[in-house]
């Protein structure tokens, strides 16, 4: 009996933190932005979220690019269809790895960044501070680091896409001799702009909006503690990976279920 | 004349609680136009809370908190943040903005709320660092400041938009006795020549009877006794005179709420 | 002089994500500026479309000329009906066109191979492909060999 009422409390309590985060969004985007004041703002967290997380996402994007190249190969190789290698190592970037990977590194790069750094302002009642001051932390603090991961992400993932798919065709095409006609060809003829493209883009757009909002509600909702921020920048990345994953499958079969 | 002709904070039977624990019950407390009230009190008796609660940080459970007959807690988001504009707060921890220097972090109430030229923001900052003897390490980070520094800092910016209100949360711990001497003049002096109103929450009893021109004692969720420096060194109450005179034994405990303590020590024990 | 950094960063990581996408939608998926939209509708029916699937291509000797839109069921004549659109720019399909399904490779994916013939009227939007070739369905073929074999 009192494992069911520890239950049913712990339930409530996620129920209670899932309304208090949407207050939270609702507050910072929705309540009357002041565009003016925005800007630098937005700028300086684009640089902090977006331009700071390229190196990774350049050099995850070439690797993986590059792998998929090699593990292409020698499977079609079989087959006799290797020249299909292009194909396979661009539908699988561009409809899910380049969303996924960059969302999971994006949670672990700059999410988990984006809750440390408010946290920590909490903690150090800086948040507190500029509710004093009359500035309303959420539209200050909040809303240009949520537009900022907004915009990041699919920015970051076209940018992984686009590198991965040259770095299996450095594999593909320059050390396993496939000839390059074929292997862009090939591709072309497969991955269609307003399916794959814009669904990776779409997908890209949900995974940036719903792991800001995780880092930015996690911080702001912390313990102000030493603990509670290190706990709450954990929950950052196993939350986003979670509902980044189990997105994508909704979104797959939404997309891609109906073939 | 009587002080309380002209009042600008009035709280009228303010409760409040953590938890099980009352902070407030029904406390009433008027904060005088113009003049300096020191709110004391032991360590965890919620002098803090009290701050949080005017500034409309907390909500009362019932009660109002009326600043010039606007009833604090129930303003609407947008009215709250409106009437902080005339409110400054030192927090206890000095909370100054990290990623700004010490100059940003003055100017910042005045960028946010003024659209004053940037020579003359240049100019009012740099006037309120020189009060508080600060005027020299502007370009630094507050990484770089001393706890002390810090606190100045942040009293700098408490009062740089000139607020009708300014709340300092214990001003004077960590300062050495020029500094403290320094800022005893400075809140007498915004006080006198600026007008402002200004509630002090300190510790430093001779400092604080020094410029208060009212104080309220809170001890056990209720105002002990309230008065001016010279009524409250005449009360007799023992509560009030051992706070007074900073005596360790007597009627105000000093140990955070607890039971018997034979009895936890033995518990452990066993 | 730190910000005005920061804002060249921030230009040139939009930039970047702005031509990436556009490499993604030239290089990648081989979008082209001139045929998107201009396209017309024709229909063709099969016996057996063999795993033939939306979005494969339609070619005419080899090149991309269209691709697969729809795949349902002719519910009168009980066979399947392939909806392809075909680029604009060929327009000189005449009516007796033949319509096979092609594999590229020996597994590899089925596409629409279009043969012209000699009539001078040519296909407009909505018009069928009446001479038409099923898919070859390997298991038919390994089917009909082995029972040429124990027939003989
Ligand atoms: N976030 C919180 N959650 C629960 N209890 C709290 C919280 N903040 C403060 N308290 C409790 O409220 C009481 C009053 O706290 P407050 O900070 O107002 O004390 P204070 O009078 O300012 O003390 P000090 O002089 O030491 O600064 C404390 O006993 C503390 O235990
Ligand atoms: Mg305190």
């Amino acid at each position: 009996m009192d494992r069911l009422a520890l239950l049913g409390r712990a339930g409530l309590d996620k129920l209670a933190a899932f309304g208090r985060s949407s207050m939270i969004l609702f507050q910072s985007l929705i309540a009357k932005p002041q565009p003016v004041m925005m800007f630098p703002l937005l700028i300086q967290q684009i640089y902090f979220v977006g331009v700071l997380s390229l190196v990774i996402i350049v050099v995850s994007g070439l690797f993986i690019g590059m792998v998929l190249g090699l593990q292409g190969y020698t499977i079609l190789v079989d087959y006799g269809s290797e020249q299909a290698v292009g194909q396979m190592v661009a539908l699988s970037l561009v409809r899910e790895l380049a969303p996924v990977v960059t969302a999971l590194l994006f949670a672990g790069r700059a999410g988990s960044a984006l809750t440390a750094e408010i946290g920590l302002m909490k903690a150090t009642e800086q948040l507190s501070s500029l509710e004093m001051i009359g500035v309303d932390p959420l539209r200050r603090i909040i809303a240009p680091r949520f537009w900022a991961g907004f915009i990041c992400l699919p920015i970051l993932a076209a940018i992984f896409a686009i590198v991965g798919i040259y770095g299996g065709a450095i594999v593909s095409i320059d050390w396993l001799g496939i000839y390059d006609g074929s292997f862009w060809a090939n591709m072309q003829n497969s991955v269609d702009f307003g399916e794959d493209v814009v669904n990776g883009l779409i997908k890209a757009i949900v995974f940036g909006f719903v792991v800001t909002w995780i880092a930015v509600f996690q911080g702001y909702d912390c313990i102000p503690t030493s603990e509670g921020i290190s706990q709450a920048t954990t929950k950052t990345v196993v939350y986003s990976s979670l509902a980044v994953l189990s997105l994508d499958f909704i979104l797959t079969a939404v997309m891609f279920g109906e073939l | 004349m009587n002080l309380f002709d002209d009042v600008i904070i009035d709280i009228q039977k303010l409760s409040f609680s953590r938890g099980e624990r009352p902070i407030y019950s029904d406390v009433d407390i008027k904060i005088p136009r113009g003049k300096i009230t020191a709110i004391m009190g032991p360590s965890g008796t919620g002098k803090t809370t009290l701050l949080r609660l005017i500034g409309g940080q907390l909500r009362p459970e019932s009660g109002s908190i009326l600043i010039d007959d606007q009833n604090v807690p129930e303003l609407s988001r947008g009215d709250l943040f409106k009437i902080r504009e005339r409110m400054g707060m030192l927090f206890q921890s000095g909370a100054l903005f990290t990623d700004m220097s010490v100059f940003e972090n003055v100017a910042f109430p005045l960028r946010v709320h003024t659209d004053l030229p940037e020579d003359m923001i240049r100019d009012i900052v740099l006037m309120k660092l020189q009060a508080v003897g600060l005027r020299g390490a502007n370009t630094l980070m507050p990484s770089e400041l001393s706890g002390g520094m810090a606190r100045r800092v942040a009293l700098a910016r408490a009062i740089s938009l000139d607020p009708d209100i300014v709340m300092y949360d214990e001003p004077f711990t960590g300062q050495d006795p020029i500094a403290m001497g320094v800022l005893v003049n400075l809140i007498r002096h915004l006080n006198q020549s600026l007008g402002h109103t200004s509630i002090i929450v300190s510790h430093d009893i001779q400092e604080t009877l020094g410029i208060a021109d009212y104080i309220y004692l809170i001890a056990d969720a209720s105002v002990i006794a309230h008065g001016t420096p010279e009524e409250l060194k005449q009360v007799d109450s023992p509560q009030v005179r051992q706070f007074m005179h900073g005596l360790p034994d007597g009627p105000v405990p000093f140990h955070f709420p607890a039971g018997d303590y034979s009895d936890d020590l033995l518990q452990g024990g066993l | 002089m730190r910000m005005r950094i920061l804002e060249i960063s921030v230009g040139a990581f939009i930039l970047a994500g702005i031509l990436a996408l556009i490499g993604l939608a030239l290089n990648v998926s081989g979008l082209s500026m001139s045929n998107a939209g201009d396209t017309y509708t024709v229909y063709a029916r099969f016996e057996n479309i063999g795993g033939l699937t939306p979005r494969s291509k339609v070619t005419m000797s080899g090149v991309t000329i269209g691709k697969v839109t729809n795949i349902d069921l002719d519910t009168d004549q009980l066979v399947a009906r392939v909806t392809m659109e075909i680029n604009g720019d060929v327009d000189f399909l005449s009516i007796d066109s033949s319509a096979s399904i092609l594999t590229a490779g020996l597994l590899g994916e089925k596409y629409i191979g279009i043969s012209v013939g000699a009539e001078e009227e040519y296909l407009g939007s909505g018009d069928y492909i009446e001479d038409t070739q099923s898919a070859l369905v390997l298991e038919d073929l390994v089917g009909k060999f082995l029972f040429n074999e124990v027939s003989e």
